[in-house]
């Protein structure tokens, strides 16, 4: 039976909140900084998105039912692309209509929800499965958390939800001696399989691959190949899980990644005898060898593989308890704007800011992160979601308000009216008099 | 074989009156740690009754020695030298003519007459301390033809001169040591006769340290220096001395302090002006403004402009225990200085457990990790931090807790280190030069 090598690309921009001073609390509800997110948007499409959306379609007509790949595509992405790049919509729905590609479920906002115990997790799962529907025509059987995260509790409400199959991180303190290279089963529901990312192999394309002080630089797609047919013998499948941007934006088109992945294919038929499936499909080819027993979160960030670079500190624990207590109030309004305001305030990104694990040192925070220092993240953060929240208390506080002041607004155009027609009456008096 | 350095700086326990004194003593206890030998000599205040006398003291037999038994085991490498001199540090000519003056009529002694305010820097110079700088001079090269070691380390602008004096007599390299230069004395407005001073010392050194990048970029930038002979090294603090007081508070809003010399280059306005914004918006806080300088009579009549004076309060110049009591009271502390050097006193606010904000234009940015930095000019961001300490329970425990951790291990034995380092470089490159 031929091994799988199953890619999975996330595709996620969070919505960046702009400055915003304590003294808009209460003034202003505008929360988010349509400049940046909108040139953002743009560059990464124009370096990664396009490109490589164009690079994966090129391979599919090449290699057919033989090459396939899936996405996860978060709300907060898929709303900036409809407003600020809506080609790159246009290519993914290019790519979904070659059915070569799976397109997988997630929190919309790219939430912590699932950290939480309000069931926030399970109507934004839905709601962003039901969007992957609308846009690319099958409602989801693949589900991914944001970053990966899995424990077997969120694994069991996964499975509870219907879908199949989820994706998380090998990570060794989970797996002790065992391989990722299989599938297991959640521990709770053994009818959700679980795909392991390899963190290896994948890390080897994404934070390496331009490394010039990496002994195995340059890394070329035929020793990428040889990897997998030499080390991978024992295996059923090879998950390769990264982020999309990897592709021109982490890793510059200049080292080379576009050609790695152009040629990647050839490499994999010609030298190894692995094949390119979809999660879905690796799921019900390969027999699940054991259930994977995980009481703790785990995620695919740092070193550690935790939860610690969104809840690691006080800071994120207080931001993220002030968010959730709203949770119910937030759903009972029906208000569109807060409803969407809330799911792109849960986007982790904003925790992630605010992480002081590794404070500065790490280079990749820096270059992820737009504030200067955790500090800063989470001062903005709290002065939004002070606003957000006091918007919250008063739409359901002051429901009965607000029909009060129609009221009196309709009560009012009357007088008015009344007080027109008085003045005409008054003018046609005074022309009969005339 | 150890260094052994003669040292030109300033006062030392009991009468250390600002920051130049603490970290010339701090430095020299660290260098004393590692074996350095230290010749320490200090220009005496001795007041009018031996104003043209020299004396050249032991330490084995001087008093002052007999002040620091407590730290008998550190001091056995350092020798101190006492010269009697009207000289003190951050005098400036002016005030110093007119101190010598009263203390001549009077016969009161100068030491104490410090922090007097740099601002004032007039440029009509007194002859007498130009007189003074010279003397000392001489007295250095008395010393310098009298005694052996290997390094001449001159601390500020006021000891330059000597600095030069002994390297030409002994024909040992020579380190001087910019604690501040003449622009973050005078901004702008320099004194062409002290800016000369300070540009002949670092050209004839060897070796330039300063306290802070920010100070080694105004060393290259306005002076000159060759970058490669500049090095920064940081102040560290020392905190052996420091006593537990507690207090007990008055009123019960939270207060927010700035703490220095009312002056220009404190950035005391930008504090009133936020402190303002805050209190529109968080009315259960008080602000204090301690110290005392030029700018005294203008902030008060800016804050009773900005009809806050029932929240905002001065406390005049604070003298010993009163200063660290006014942290203990603070539950903010805050440094909006236009241009720092170095800055030690938000260091001493952490040490208190409390949270800091400080410029970016401070060399303590450059060190500090758990405090928050803002752009001086920036009274936005600056309201903006304020608010958030006071609102954000979860901020100020975090800055509370891990700047009290951090200030913690900011010690000066590895500050002495690369000093030592400086020395050596120093020492090697003036044997090549021979």
């Amino acid at each position: 039976m031929k091994k799988t090598l199953c890619f999975y690309f996330q595709v996620h921009q969070p919505v960046r909140l702009r400055k915003y001073r304590f003294f808009d609390i209460g003034v202003r509800h505008d929360y988010f900084d349509e400049y940046v997110n909108a040139s953002t948007i743009k560059r990464i499409a124009a370096n990664c998105y396009l490109p490589m959306n164009n690079l994966l379609l090129d391979l599919i007509s090449q290699y057919g039912e033989n090459f396939k790949v899936s996405f996860s595509i978060s709300g907060s992405a898929i709303e900036q692309f409809e407003m600020h790049a809506p080609e790159v919509m246009e290519s993914f729905r290019k790519l979904a209509a070659t059915g070569c590609v799976e397109f997988i479920a997630e929190t919309y906002g790219h939430s912590l929800a699932s950290l939480s115990d309000s069931d926030e997790f399970e109507s934004q799962v839905r709601y962003h499965a039901e969007k992957m529907k609308e846009l690319f025509g099958k409602y989801p059987v693949t589900m991914r958390n944001s970053s990966l995260i899995y424990s077997d509790e969120i694994g069991r409400r996964v499975a509870d939800m219907g879908f199949e199959c989820m994706l998380t991180d090998g990570a060794k303190h989970v797996l002790g001696w065992k391989s990722p290279d299989y599938v297991y089963t959640n521990a709770i529901n053994p009818r959700l399989k679980l795909l392991l990312k390899n963190s290896r192999l994948s890390d080897d394309i994404t934070l390496r691959f331009s490394d010039r002080n990496w002994d195995e630089w340059p890394l070329t797609s035929e020793k990428f190949a040889y990897w997998l047919d030499q080390e991978s013998r024992e295996s059923d499948v090879v998950n390769l899980f990264m982020n999309y941007e990897t592709f021109g934006e982490y890793q510059p088109a200049s080292s080379g990644i576009f050609d790695f992945m152009r040629n990647l294919p050839k490499a994999v038929f010609s030298m190894t005898d692995f094949e390119f499936l979809t999660p879905s499909e690796t799921v019900k080819k390969h027999q699940p060898v054991a259930p994977l027993h995980v009481p703790y979160p785990m995620s695919w960030s740092d070193e550690e593989k935790d939860i610690t670079g969104w809840l690691g500190n006080e800071l994120q624990n207080e931001a993220f308890e002030e968010l959730f207590k709203i949770k119910d109030k937030v759903a009972k309004t029906d208000d569109y704007s807060l409803i969407r305001d809330y799911r792109r305030l849960q986007a982790s990104d904003h925790f992630y800011y605010m992480r002081t694990k590794l404070f500065s040192d790490s280079d990749f925070h820096r270059y992820v992160s737009p504030y200067d220092t955790p500090y800063e993240a989470f001062i903005n953060y709290m002065n939004v979601l002070s606003d957000f929240i006091a918007r919250v208390e008063n739409a359901s506080s002051g429901k009965s308000e607000r029909k009060e002041q129609v009221a009196e607004k309709k009560l009012n155009g009357k007088k008015t009216v009344k007080k027109t027609k008085n003045v005409k009456k008054d003018k046609v008096d005074k022309e009969i008099k005339e | 074989m150890s260094v052994r350095v003669l040292m030109f700086g300033w006062e030392f326990p009991p009468h250390i009156a600002g920051g130049l004194g603490t970290a010339c003593y701090g430095l020299t206890k660290g260098l004393a740690k590692h074996g350095v030998d230290v010749l320490f000599v200090m220009p005496k205040a001795g007041g009018d009754e031996d104003q043209s006398a020299v004396r050249i003291i032991n330490a084995s037999d001087v008093e002052v020695v007999n002040t620091f038994s407590d730290y008998e085991e550190y001091w056995k490498n350092v020798n101190f030298m006492e010269i009697g001199s009207n000289l003190v540090p951050y005098l400036d000519p002016e005030t110093f003519e007119r101190e010598v003056n009263r203390s001549v009529k009077e016969g009161e002694r100068t030491g104490r007459i410090v922090y007097r305010n740099k601002f004032e820097f007039s440029g009509k110079y007194g002859s007498n301390l130009m007189e003074e700088v010279a003397r000392y001079a001489m007295v250095a090269g008395t010393i310098a033809s009298s005694q052996h070691f290997d390094v001449i380390h001159a601390h500020d602008w006021l000891t330059y001169t000597a600095g030069i004096v002994a390297k030409k007599i002994s024909g040992k390299p020579l380190v001087i040591h910019v604690h501040a230069t003449e622009y973050d004395r005078s901004g702008e407005n320099v004194n062409t006769q002290v800016f000369d001073i300070e540009k002949r010392g670092m050209e004839v050194a060897d070796r330039v340290i300063t306290v802070s990048n920010l100070t080694r970029n105004i060393v290259i930038n306005k002076y000159g220096i060759d970058p490669s002979k500049v090095f920064t090294v940081h102040n560290a603090v020392d905190f052996q001395n420091r006593k537990d007081i507690s207090v007990t508070r008055g009123v019960k809003e939270k207060i927010v302090t700035f703490l220095g010399r009312i002056t220009y280059q404190k950035g005391p306005e930008y504090f009133i002006e936020a402190a303002s914004k805050v209190l529109k918006r968080y009315p259960d806080v008080r602000f204090v403004m301690a110290g005392s300088g030029d700018m005294f009579g203008r902030s008060i009549r800016r804050v009773a402009q900005l009809k806050m004076a029932t929240k905002f309060h001065f406390t005049g110049f604070l003298k010993g225990d009163e200063v660290q009591k006014m942290f203990n009271y603070s539950d903010v502390y805050v440094m909006p200085s236009v241009s720092e050097p170095f800055g030690i006193s938000p260091l001493e606010a952490m040490r208190s457990g409390v949270p800091t904000i400080i410029s970016k234009q401070s060399g303590v940015a450059e060190v500090l990790k758990h405090s928050i930095k803002v752009d001086y000019w920036d009274v936005d961001a600056l309201a903006d931090a304020i608010y958030a300490l006071l609102s954000y329970p979860a901020l100020a425990k975090v800055t509370g807790r891990d700047g009290y951790d951090e200030v913690d291990k900011l010690k000066w034995e590895n500050a002495a280190l690369k000093i030592i380092d400086v020395y050596n470089d120093a020492i090697a490159s003036a044997k090549c030069n021979q």
